[in-house]
């Protein structure tokens, strides 16, 4: 099996130590943690995981199972670069008399689709989200006209084919407490979970 | 009645709330948990939870133990025997670190706990305060869940749910460590509710028929059905289960070491060991058979030896009731995930009754060839010296397999496994996957507060014993009843006979030297005696077995000596070896 890129969705309760509970799982394997995400949910109380590794596809299953299983996680996804549509947010900040000067800065934003955030007389500040080619592409751009600082933010990903995860979250945080308040779906699709 | 009374009780403790400190609350959970044992050691951070212990004495049994380390192995064998959680209180620091090789051995070998440590004033966490260390940290990779109290009011709900998570699912140790102020605060404590359940948490998925299903037609089209077993079977108290699923389907079953006594030792399926010191015909026709069913066991690489060449012949059924052990390290063709208390019945309400004499006979065949080359020698030896293994032949007979035998680790550990004799369930009590040298002592001390009634027998090495041994305090302040035999050898035997097997004999610093153990332990008024005759052996086995108190037996044992049958590292199960 080839090692690619895999995004794996962790929804998971608010709970301290939880991050370190999770990242241990990859470090103990060895792996590397591409880009690593986390931020409220659209429930309160719930947070979601972003996570970008490069493996195998056997490994990231047996991982997601070791994730899923920990006290607090709700959910574990796992899916590949095309299951996902996913954005990155980068922030450039340049010398704003170098690049009025130099550039037509209007164009540059506009064939780059990046905004201005921030103009100041000393600096300003370029945004633009997309993937790595197209922010790292910006930079490319940016570099001879005294590039000051630069920062990229972590990968957000939506799953493409998911029927939501929304809903079972609403109805998971209206239940009471009761026996196997929802059906484990990852674990449910024996077919693609399993090599038979 | 009995029930109306309960509820009232429970009303009662909803509507009246009283102003207790968490200490209080502490103490007043673990009863509710149903605690009467706990192990432990004292000291500042954890100070004000000893204060109150004060007052409970007489409903909790605080034993005081002679390290941090012996009280949690305590703890495990408490648990192992009795089936209940093991409790363990320490302090903050090394109190707590002390805890941690207990943490990682009861984490890989699913033994339920909860362990409570003292911390610092929670405005010293992070300041390197006396004694703080970082325990949630240290101790996340080797508990099932772990969390930190800094508020006594989080104290009723964080112990109902250290209690639920250990013991439900598949079982593991919880850490809960209290910071002091938490220990002293004062609250309203409005009565102790059980937890049963944690939205996020799935302590067993759900069943699928199909599967069972699936299961069921694989294993009665099976000509050569193979069953291995484990610990799961004990953890999930289905051992009837277990036995009325291979009694009709007439399938042989072998056991993993954690697996030993789930079905007793002579039952006639129970065809032996699995793994690097297994018995070889289990061994040799795993990779013959043609279903093989695992129920409640891990696939550890000392069973499977080289995984790409283990079993590739046969349809693998794995039964777990953790969904991360499927597909772990061997292809699953049908997982029956679930509690295998609930899966067994329903896989044997479908398999057709069998008798798989001619297949059953292959094992015959082999135990044959292994009585020849291995076991005939070391149960009844001609040698001038003592074999470890016919020391355990002589405990089996005169314990006649009802004792609890609990062992640490190295060759002793081996051929305990490979040779005691169990009629009953939770008998045999070992660090199975940590491997923890020094666990015996202290666990067959937990292991008769686990099960007072029973024979506790601790078979230890020389060098294992030498780990732990300062618990014989512990031994004497209690006085428990706890039989010892130390094996000795004069050599760390198992790296010896690597050394010997794969080194070139390049002995390397495994030649240990003993104290006279006799004499140690009358230093604690433990009576011993110490052995090197064969004559000897069974009358001083009948002196420990008959002494009213505990009693340590050194028997010495032939210093060379190689446990087989035996997997070498990196080869497959087929592969094993007889000498």
């Amino acid at each position: 099996m080839e090692k690619q890129e895999f995004n794996i969705t962790v929804y998971t309760e608010n709970q301290i130590g939880l991050l370190n509970r999770i990242a241990i799982i990859f470090s103990r394997r060895k792996i590397n943690i591409d880009s690593l995400n986390t931020s409220p949910s659209e429930i309160e109380s719930i947070h979601r995981f972003n996570i970008v590794i490069t493996e195998t596809e056997d490994v990231v299953r047996k991982i997601c199972r070791q994730i899923e299983k920990q006290v607090e996680v709700l959910k574990v996804y796992y899916h590949t670069n095309e299951d996902v549509i996913w954005q990155e947010l980068a922030l450039y900040k340049v010398s704003t008399d170098v690049i009025a000067e130099k550039v037509s800065v209007e164009r540059l934003l506009r064939e780059n689709g990046a905004r201005a955030v921030v103009i100041r007389k000393d600096y300003t500040v370029f945004e633009t989200t997309g993937h790595r080619e197209e922010t790292d592409n910006l930079i490319a751009i940016l570099q001879p006209y005294g590039l000051i600082e630069f920062v990229r933010s972590a990968r957000v990903a939506i799953i493409k084919d998911s029927d939501g995860f929304n809903r079972k979250l609403r109805e998971f945080e209206q239940r009471e407490p009761g026996e196997e308040v929802f059906e484990n779906e990852y674990l449910n699709k024996g077919e693609k979970v399993f090599t038979m | 009645m009995e029930v109306a009374q309960q509820d009232i009780t429970i009303e009662q403790t909803k509507k009246e709330t009283v102003n207790i400190t968490g200490s209080e609350a502490l103490l007043e959970a673990l009863i509710a948990e149903e605690v009467d044992t706990i192990f432990g050691y004292p000291g500042g951070a954890i100070m004000p939870i000893y204060d109150a212990l004060y007052d409970y004495s007489d409903k909790l049994n605080h034993i005081l133990v002679r390290h941090e380390q012996g009280g949690i192995h305590a703890g495990q064998g408490y648990a192992r025997t009795s089936g209940k959680v093991g409790v363990v209180f320490a302090t903050s620091g090394p109190g707590a670190t002390n805890l941690v090789t207990g943490l990682a051995d009861a984490q890989i070998d699913s033994t339920p706990l909860v362990c409570i440590t003292g911390q610092v004033f929670a405005h010293l966490l992070g300041t390197d305060a006396f004694q703080e260390t970082d325990v949630i940290n240290i101790t996340t990779p080797v508990t099932k869940w772990n969390y930190q109290v800094t508020d006594a009011t989080e104290i009723p709900e964080v112990i109902a749910k250290a209690f639920y998570i250990a013991k439900s699912g598949r079982p593991g140790p919880v850490l809960i460590d209290i910071t002091k102020n938490a220990q002293i605060q004062k609250f309203d404590f409005e009565g102790y509710v059980k937890c049963n359940h944690i939205r996020s948490y799935k302590p067993k998925p759900v069943v699928r028929h199909q599967y069972v299903e699936q299961a069921a037609e694989l294993i009665n089209k099976a000509k050569k059905p193979f069953i291995l077993f484990g610990q799961g079977v004990i953890l999930g108290s289905a051992e009837q289960e277990f036995k009325a699923f291979i009694e009709k389907s007439g399938i042989p079953s072998a056991w993993t070491v954690l697996g030993a006594g789930a079905i007793p030792t002579d039952h006639p399926l129970n065809v032996g060991m699995l793994g690097m010191h297994g018995n070889y015909g289990p061994n040799v026709l795993t990779n013959e058979c043609d279903v093989l069913i695992a129920i409640g066991m891990r696939f550890d690489d000392r069973v499977t030896g080289r995984l790409d060449k283990y079993a590739k012949q046969a349809q693998v059924v794995h039964l777990d009731i953790d969904p991360a052990e499927i597909d772990k390290n061997v292809k699953t063709t049908v997982p029956v995930w679930g509690d295998c208390k609930e899966t067994l019945p329903l896989l044997t309400a479908l398999v057709e009754e069998k008798k798989h004499t001619e297949w059953l006979a292959r094992f015959a065949e082999y135990t044959k060839q292994e009585v020849e080359a291995v076991i005939e020698k070391e149960l009844n030896p001609t040698t001038e010296e003592m074999t470890m293994g016919e020391v355990i032949n002589q405990l089996n007979t005169l314990t006649k397999g009802e004792a609890v035998i609990v062992t640490d680790v190295g060759q002793h550990q081996m051929v305990a496994c490979r040779y005691a004799k169990f009629n009953n369930t939770r008998s045999n009590v070992t660090s199975g996957g940590l491997g923890t040298m020094g666990f015996a002592l202290p666990a067959a001390i937990g292991a008769k507060f686990g099960a007072q009634q029973r024979t506790v027998v601790a078979v230890i090495g020389d060098g294992g014993f030498q780990m732990t041994l300062q618990e014989l305090g512990t031994i004497m302040q209690t006085g428990i009843e706890v039989k010892i035999i130390i094996l000795n050898n004069r050599f760390l035997g198992m790296v010896r006979q690597w050394q010997e097997l794969f080194n070139e004999r390049r002995y390397s610093f495994v030649d240990i030297q003993s104290p006279d153990f006799v004499t140690l332990a009358s230093a604690y008024g433990i009576a011993g005696k110490s052995i090197d005759q064969r004559g000897d052996l069974q009358s001083a086995l009948k002196q420990m077995l008959d002494h009213k108190g505990s009693f340590l037996l050194e028997v010495m044992v032939t210093k060379e000596n190689n446990v087989f049958p035996m997997v070498p590292q990196g080869c497959s199960v087929s592969e094993i070896r007889l000498k």
